[in-house]
């Protein structure tokens, strides 16, 4: 039950209104071809899911509880598979339905 | 405040705080594979329009953007309220969670606007999968902030009635989860969702 100052609040949500306008400006004037947009949307959509971890949800190496850690991890790992395994699927078919 | 320093019943609270908060964090991740999967749903689905509408004929970038700003903000001021329980200082918890429900209602009453527009112009979920993914997707979270907003008004209300006690900061702190949880979601949805539909 560390406490947490003002400053992490203000760090986070500076670097999230960053990180939310980066790709909305890009989108609104089309600054960039469609597939390199997408990927500056994808990387500052991860960015800021951490930010909000780290300074929002106060998630780190030293305080958090290990089984907190854990569970985050593997819930990543099963959207991973579950996710993945989705994408795989579908596109397989798709492609098998195109040939 | 080393733990050593706390007196038995003290150490009781901090221990029932945490393992509650593990609990509530285990709730947490169950809902972000939910969310994921519709995400995934979501993402397959884009091309199956059946010949109606698409994204890029429907989303409103501003309107996404004012509802993200809502979203962000709020989640600032739930931040501010949490450093008001750990202050002590019940009138800015108060205060705080006054401001957080007032964003957090105009973020749902921009929704319902969206939606409503949608079903208005023959883009209901019932138009397309895109269009069924899409609701439910956006509605799934949609319902997950108008719960978090119930929320605060009964812990408003504990904190007005019974002051900021050990149990009343523990559900605080679970709530402050949630409501930051709501807002990683979000960034999902409009870098998933409007964005993308939008290039």
């Amino acid at each position: 039950m560390e406490r947490h100052g003002l400053a992490t609040y203000l760090i986070g949500f500076v670097l999230a209104v960053v990180l939310t306008a980066i790709p909305f400006w890009l989108v609104a004037t089309h600054a960039l071809p469609p597939q390199r947009l997408l990927l500056v949307i994808g990387i500052a959509a991860v960015l800021q899911v951490l930010v909000h971890l780290r300074f929002f949800l106060h998630l780190n190496f030293t305080t958090t509880p290990k089984e907190n850690l854990l569970a985050l991890v593997f819930t990543a790992l099963l959207i991973f598979i579950m996710v993945g395994g989705s994408f795989w699927i579908m596109f397989d078919l798709h492609q098998r339905m195109m040939s | 405040m080393s733990v050593m320093h706390l007196s038995e019943h003290e150490r009781e609270e901090l221990e029932t705080r945490e393992q509650r908060a593990l609990g509530f964090w285990l709730y947490l991740m169950g809902d972000a594979v939910i969310f994921a999967l519709l995400f995934a749903t979501y993402a397959i689905m884009i091309p199956g329009t059946a010949g109606g509408p698409t994204g890029k004929q429907l989303f409103n970038l501003n309107n996404a953007a004012l509802e993200t700003a809502l979203l962000l903000v709020s989640s600032l001021t739930f931040g501010f309220a949490s450093l008001s329980v750990q202050a002590g200082n019940r009138k800015a918890v108060l205060g705080w969670l006054g401001v957080t429900f007032v964003l957090g209602a105009g973020f749902i009453f921009l929704e319902l606007r969206e939606f409503a527009g949608l079903i208005a112009q023959g883009a209901g979920p019932d138009r397309s999968g895109f269009l069924s993914a899409f609701f439910t997707l956006v509605g799934t979270h949609g319902v997950h902030v108008s719960m978090g907003l119930l929320w605060i008004v009964i812990l408003g209300a504990q904190v007005a009635v019974k002051g900021l006690t050990a149990p009343v900061a523990s559900r605080l702190f679970r709530l402050g989860l949630f409501w930051h949880f709501l807002d990683i979601a979000w960034v999902g949805i409009f870098s998933i969702v409007y964005l993308p539909g939008l290039l």
